[in-house]
């Protein structure tokens, strides 16, 4: 008896062992392996991230983290999602539980620096905003003075919250939830006046009550929210898969190119940018570790920032966002890619 | 021709006897387990501070003394959001601390009623009671805290159907008490100047009648004389206090709550995430009360009540004087446990958002410093110690009704 509970923990502690060692292997390495990207995401933000009626998990981060499995894997749908609260995104990620956090994530210094992240760009630029029923009859964030405010714990809205209306000298009384989906319910039920959170998932919320037209977002923004997608730290090969995977999609947007036209123009084209882009030249692909067809994957599967802006939360869908911020530099938006060269 | 049962020669010790001599065997396999399980601890803690400079992460406590930054609803201390992390979690510990002690209190006395009750000769109150205790007993603490707040917050009015000429709801008892899903007001007292005088009148009538019981029983002893104690008692209690309450020129006045704004302002906010949490907690905890409370009066044989009937004694002074003293012996020592799984499951407070220590330590601060490991440990450490108080507290009091032997 003790003989067998002694192997069992020297195989419990071989085990642990080889867990510790497999993380110092790199990630890229795991992921192929694997056969298979582990991908935290949002647990149900319409448009975001949510299951669809299947089941599938859908939206406008999900598309990074199937971009990234295009790339890598050459199948957009070779995903496992962790859907993770806000609470334990970055110990799942620090932990290794995913190899990458694609989840509404606001990029700061701290997070960055001290949580030891790599934010390796952003997809979205937000800020927060505020949201009450129609018939408060409030125009302005500056009238909430002693309002109930539901808020997610553990967020940057949070400590957001907090300076905004000391800085305003206003009283409020903060209702902690923990979730999204909480936050809804308890706002639903007017167990707070007032629910806060960045805009998109304001709008992506709102669409998602029986009844949106009840409710207004307030036009005070009050912090500025780069959502972007992160790796941690210590693997720089795999930092730069997951942000050329994404800088691939803008670019792609930029360019024209389209999953429509993508085949068609991985034969060659005139604009040199394009080509090394898609494959055809120079070997942008192998200084990665991947296959040189890794952005035409990306692009034929998942679609440009564009497209995949607009299947999920563009103007035609029920969250209804605007370009705004998120439009190319072009067109006087923030979206930019650095060169393909 | 020697026998072949002569005892043996000391030979000195031999080293296989440490496994083939009982006398050995046993601190051999003490010492063996004893090396593989600091081994085993060795290897784990080894291991966390590997992977823990791996990620270039180290074990620092400074965090506790920079700015918190965020809000909490429930201060019983006075809090701003430019306070630092540690004072914020000490809020959260006193929240903790105050849901714990109202959860036992409340958990007794409803544990202490529901295991008399479910022992009693009405039919209906005792089928009442087991279905009571099995419903709670069975079903997990969370969900019945979640089922708590939902029923709090889906089912009463909002303050703003309190508002306007066709308000939809109206408040209670005079409108002194408004019951909305954000929590209920009550009225509070203002301390005004003076009424510090009020209240040593008060605790002065409080050793007043304990003064009083005990000369009570002595004359009850010596001339066999029933005083009316109870009415005595209430009058010394309520006289000499409103006296001076009048005198001083009644120095505490009550704040009423009061529609102000988005809210009701005023008056004492009890809010729904610590009445669900309390309440949740205490009919979880009283109806395992419950049960011990009804083992403890099992306990003691029937000869002790029909002994009591034979002297004469009603059924409620058989249960207070004779049978409720002894069961307390039975009841104690299982009693702390309940009181620390009270204390332990008040954890669970976040599920509601009640700003507990879990919820400030373990999660604000938590997340928005990114130190777990320093978070959880000290968080540990807090609720090994606030558990060692309690059943050292309660351990105190079991030895004074304990069975006094000579």
């Amino acid at each position: 008896m003790k003989k067998s509970v002694f192997l069992g923990a020297l195989t419990l502690a071989g085990l642990a062992a080889g867990t510790a060692m497999a993380q110092d292997s790199s990630t890229l390495a795991a992921v192929k392996e694997r056969g298979m990207l582990k991908c935290g995401v949002n647990p149900g933000t319409p448009g975001f991230a949510a299951p669809d009626a299947s089941g599938k998990f859908v939206g406008f981060d999900v598309d990074v983290c199937r971009a990234v499995a295009a790339a890598v894997l050459g199948d957009s749908e070779a995903v496992e999602y962790t859907p993770l609260t806000s609470a334990v995104r970055f110990t799942a990620l620090a932990s290794g539980e995913v190899d990458m956090l694609a989840r509404n994530t606001t990029w700061t210094f701290s997070r960055d620096v001290d949580l030891k992240n790599t934010f390796v760009g952003v997809n979205y630029y937000d800020g927060q905003g505020f949201m009450v029923p129609k018939d408060l009859g409030v125009s302005s964030a500056k009238e909430l003075g002693g309002a109930t405010v539901c808020i997610e714990t553990g967020t940057t809205t949070e400590l957001n919250l907090a300076d905004y209306f000391r800085v305003n000298n206003m009283e409020y009384e903060p209702v902690p939830v923990e979730s999204f989906t909480e936050a809804q319910t308890q706002f639903l039920a007017g167990a707070c006046d007032v629910y806060t959170t960045d805009a998109s998932a304001l709008a992506a919320s709102r669409a998602s009550f029986e009844n949106p037209e009840g409710y207004v977002v307030l036009p005070e923004i009050i912090s500025k929210e780069p959502l972007g997608p992160l790796v941690r730290h210590g693997d720089d090969n795999w930092g730069d898969i997951v942000r050329w995977s994404l800088n691939a999609m803008i670019a792609a947007e930029e360019y024209g190119v389209t999953s429509a036209n993508a085949a068609e123009m991985a034969n060659g084209t005139d604009n040199p940018e394009i080509n090394r882009l898609l494959g055809v030249e120079g070997e942008l692909g192998a200084m990665l570790g991947l296959d040189n067809a890794w952005a035409l994957n990306i692009i034929t599967q998942v679609g440009n920032y564009g497209e995949s802006f607009e299947k999920n939360i563009g103007e035609n869908t029920p969250v209804g966002l605007a370009r705004g911020l998120n439009a190319q530099w072009t067109e006087g938006g923030l979206i930019y890619s650095p060169p393909f060269r | 021709m020697t026998t072949l049962s002569d005892p043996p020669q000391d030979q000195g010790f031999r080293l296989s006897q440490l496994i083939y001599d009982t006398r050995y065997r046993s601190i051999t396999i003490q010492v063996i387990a004893m090396i593989v399980f600091m081994l085993i601890a060795a290897f784990l803690i080894r291991n966390t501070i590997i992977n823990l400079s791996a990620l270039g992460k180290d074990i620092n406590f400074s965090f506790l003394s920079s700015r918190a930054a965020y809000d909490i609803n429930q201060q019983i201390i006075p809090y701003t959001s430019n306070d630092p992390h540690w004072r914020a979690a000490l809020v959260g510990l006193l929240n903790t601390l105050l849901i714990a002690i109202l959860g036992c209190i409340l958990a007794t006395v409803i544990g202490v009623i529901a295991g008399v009750l479910r022992l009693s000769k009405n039919w209906l109150t005792a089928k009442i009671m087991t279905v009571y205790v099995e419903s709670f007993r069975n079903i997990p603490v969370l969900l019945w805290i979640l089922a708590f707040m939902a029923v709090l917050s889906e089912s009463l009015p909002a303050p703003r159907a309190f508002r306007g000429e066709d308000a939809t709801a109206s408040m209670w008892f005079w409108d002194s008490v408004a019951v909305t899903n954000r929590g209920t007001y009550v009225p509070s007292p203002v301390w005004g100047s003076g009424s510090s005088v009020v209240i040593i009148a008060f605790l002065l009538s409080l050793l007043g009648i304990w003064a009083f019981g005990k000369w009570s029983n002595r004359h009850f002893e010596e001339t066999g004389q029933h005083l009316p104690n109870f009415w005595i008692k209430l009058g010394i209690l309520i006289v000499p206090t409103v006296l001076v309450y009048f005198v001083m020129g009644r120095p505490i006045t009550l704040s009423y709550p009061e529609l102000k704004g988005f809210n009701f302002s005023g008056g004492l906010h009890m809010r729904n995430s610590m009445l669900a949490l309390w309440l949740a907690l205490s009919f979880y905890t009283g109806s395992f009360i419950a049960e011990i409370v009804r083992s403890g009066i099992l306990a003691i044989s029937k000869g002790q009540t029909e002994a009591a009937f034979a002297l004469g004694l009603r059924p409620s002074w058989t249960m207070n004087l004779v049978i409720l003293p002894q069961a307390l012996r039975v009841i104690i020592p299982p009693l702390i446990s309940q009181y620390l799984n009270l204390t332990k499951n008040s954890s669970l407070a976040l599920a509601v958002g009640y700003m507990d220590l879990r919820s400030t330590l373990g999660g604000t601060t938590l997340n928005t410093t990114g130190r777990e490991l320093e978070c959880m440990l000290l968080m540990m450490l807090i609720y090994l110690i606030v558990s060692l108080i309690i059943s050292s507290g309660m351990n105190i009091y079991n030895k004074s009704v304990k069975l006094k032997e000579r």
